[in-house]
């Protein structure tokens, strides 16, 4: 144990950095995507649901073979793996926000609309912190998804604990492989508890409150 | 105050309100009622733009709505739904100022505001910050109802505001309400299917069905004469029955046989008429029951000497009443005349009957005490 730090220690904090890295970088242009385009879809219902569907059944390629299509448009390296992954990242975020949106109190909307907010105004003070809660659920789902996800940019080269992974299995050293495999569940389960506190923090007083009651 | 000139409405093919016209007075309070689909929501929500016009045009104050800006038009108009709608990651100031922060108002004025309206319904201050989920759903409709008054806009439009409430919160929100409306002098739309409301609260009543108007009348108008067999199917049996003592006719309370004595009766023979029926006064009908004049105790007393039959000292002239004139409408000239009675004669002036002071005297403590209700306002007043 203490000889396999010696050897790889440095290595591993590396390793890891990158694989937060990728993941990361790859939540947060989801984010940036699927959160807008989810509110815009609410607005689109009857395009919405058509929508969602074609999108999950893209999904459902295998992420290896998305990976590898990726190679002959953009190479190897770090931000085709990222492009990847941001791809799967996307579903379940913008069905959240869809749903989350779609689902808040209709009565609430109108009033809103009906005290003479604009459709602006209604987003950004009624609808999302509204949805919220069920928006940062997608979020957390998709980051933890990502993190086990993101060993496989390896296979293109961009790094990460997949590295050790690899590695491991091809070199028959299984310490290789728990070295890839534990670190990113750590990671996970680190990531999956800070976001559930950044929602905590988020999600608006008044409706902390009634989630409770409820 | 408000307009509607020719307002229609299509859905792709269905007609859904029809060349509507309708001329809503500053300070009235008009109700519209109709069966479910009649197009009473679709009417009112036309008016601060939620939904389009297809043809024809609505005024506010003067202004046609189509020239205004839809967002700028909303916050000039209070707005009040069923669903209540307050929003609920808010505290209960940030609803109730919620126009305000859409017009930009000042933190302080908001706060001013805040108090001044919670102030009109009663609530604690500390209200201000609780959030809605914590007040039961008679104090959010409260809210509810202070956050359309918050930018003091001269018109409210209301989507059946106290349908969701138990029957005992929302006979109080209504008395309140009334009071309150009264006292602000605002004009209301209000949207109900439930004709008990439509009567309490309504100046006028606009009774609607397939996208017409049936009916725009006060609530005394249409109890007494409903337009048509709809307007009477709707407003059901009972309720034509309770309108009734507003429709009472003298003919259905008078006494049918006044003690009359012919023209031409000796004076004698009318003082033992008199004795015999323990009346002072007498009316006096010639041979087709024409109503003449009328004699008392007292006439004869200072003529009995000059006189000898009824026709030279009786009094003509009498205030009569009709037989089908309707009791509300007489009861206080009777009463205010002072006259311990008063005859009642048909079209040809034949004498029917008689209204005296102690039949009203039974009528108007009935109508005063009769069904308690008036009894338990007046403790809660004293109160
Ligand atoms: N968005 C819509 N699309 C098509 N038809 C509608 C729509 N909204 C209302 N309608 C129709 O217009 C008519 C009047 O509706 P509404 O004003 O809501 O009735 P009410 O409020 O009196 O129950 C109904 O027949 C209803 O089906």
């Amino acid at each position: 144990m203490m000889e396999f730090f010696a050897t790889h220690g440095n290595d591993l904090l590396i390793k890891t950095w990158e694989h937060l890295y990728i993941s990361l970088a790859a939540i947060l242009l989801g984010v940036l995507v699927a959160i807008p385009l989810g509110i815009l879809l609410s607005r689109v219902p009857n395009f919405a649901d058509r929508f969602i569907s074609f999108i999950g059944i893209l999904q459902t390629i295998p992420s290896l073979a998305i990976l590898a299509f990726f190679i002959p448009i953009l190479g190897v390296g770090k931000l085709p793996a990222i492009l990847a992954l941001f791809f799967y990242s996307l579903l379940p975020i913008l069905r959240n926000t869809y749903i989350g949106v779609r689902e808040v109190d209709k009565g609430v909307v109108e009033a809103g609309r009906g005290m003479g907010m604009s459709n602006w105004q209604s987003i950004m003070k009624v609808e999302f912190p509204m949805a919220l809660p069920v928006i940062m659920a997608g979020v957390r789902l998709s980051t933890v998804y990502l993190i086990g996800w993101a060993t496989l940019a390896a296979f293109i080269g961009g790094g990460g604990l997949g590295d050790f992974i690899f590695d491991g299995l091809n070199l028959y050293q299984p310490a290789l492989i728990i070295a890839g495999t534990v670190p990113a569940t750590i990671l996970a389960l680190i990531a999956d508890r800070s976001l559930s506190m950044i929602e905590n923090k988020l999600t608006p007083e008044g409706l902390k409150n009634s989630y409770k009651t409820a | 105050m408000l307009e509607f000139k020719n307002v229609t409405k299509r859905y792709d093919g269905k007609t859904a309100v029809k060349n509507l016209n309708l001329n809503i007075k500053k300070g009235e309070f008009v109700c519209f009622i109709g069966p479910s689909g009649c197009g009473k929501t679709t009417t009112m929500k036309m008016v601060n733009r939620l939904i389009g016009i297809s043809g024809g045009d609505i005024l506010v104050e003067g202004k046609n709505i189509k020239e205004q800006d839809a967002v700028e038009l909303r916050r000039s108009i209070g707005y009040v739904i069923q669903q209540i709608g307050l929003m609920p990651h808010m505290t209960i100031k940030e609803n109730i100022v919620l126009v305000g922060t859409l017009l930009k108002w000042s933190k302080e004025k908001k706060d001013q505001r805040a108090r001044e309206l919670l102030k009109l319904v009663d609530l604690p201050e500390e209200y201000l910050n609780k959030y809605p989920h914590e007040l039961s759903g008679g104090q959010q409709q409260r809210i509810g109802v202070l956050r359309a008054l918050a930018a003091n806009p001269p018109l409210i439009l209301m989507d059946e505001p106290f349908g969701a409430l138990d029957p005992i919160t929302r006979d109080s929100l209504q008395d309140e309400f009334k009071k309150l409306q009264k006292e602000l002098g605002k004009t209301i739309v209000f949207v109900t299917h439930d004709m008990d409301e439509a009567l309490k609260l309504g100046d006028r009543i606009v009774i609607m069905k397939d996208g017409e108007v049936v009916q725009a009348d006060t609530p005394d108008e249409i109890l007494r004469n409903p337009a048509n067999e709809f307007v009477e199917e709707f407003l059901g049996k009972d309720r034509l029955i309770q309108g009734r003592p507003d429709v009472t006719t003298v003919e259905q309370i008078m006494e049918n046989k006044p003690i009359t004595v012919p023209v031409g009766t000796t004076l004698r023979d009318a003082i033992s008429i008199m004795r015999d029926k323990h009346v002072d006064s007498l009316l006096v009908v010639d041979s087709a029951n024409v109503l003449k004049g009328f004699i008392d105790i007292e006439s004869i007393n200072l003529n009995h000497k000059k006189a000898k039959v009824v026709d030279e000292i009786m009094e003509e002239g009498i205030y009569t009443v009709s037989h089908h004139s309707l009791l509300r409408d007489t009861i206080h000239k009777i009463l205010r005349r002072g006259a311990k009675y008063a005859p009642v004669v048909d079209d040809n002036q034949r004498l029917v009957g008689i209204v005296t002071r102690a039949t009203l005297a039974n009528l108007v403590y009935d109508t005063i005490w009769g069904d308690g209700t008036e009894l338990e306002e007046l403790t809660q007043a004293a109160e």
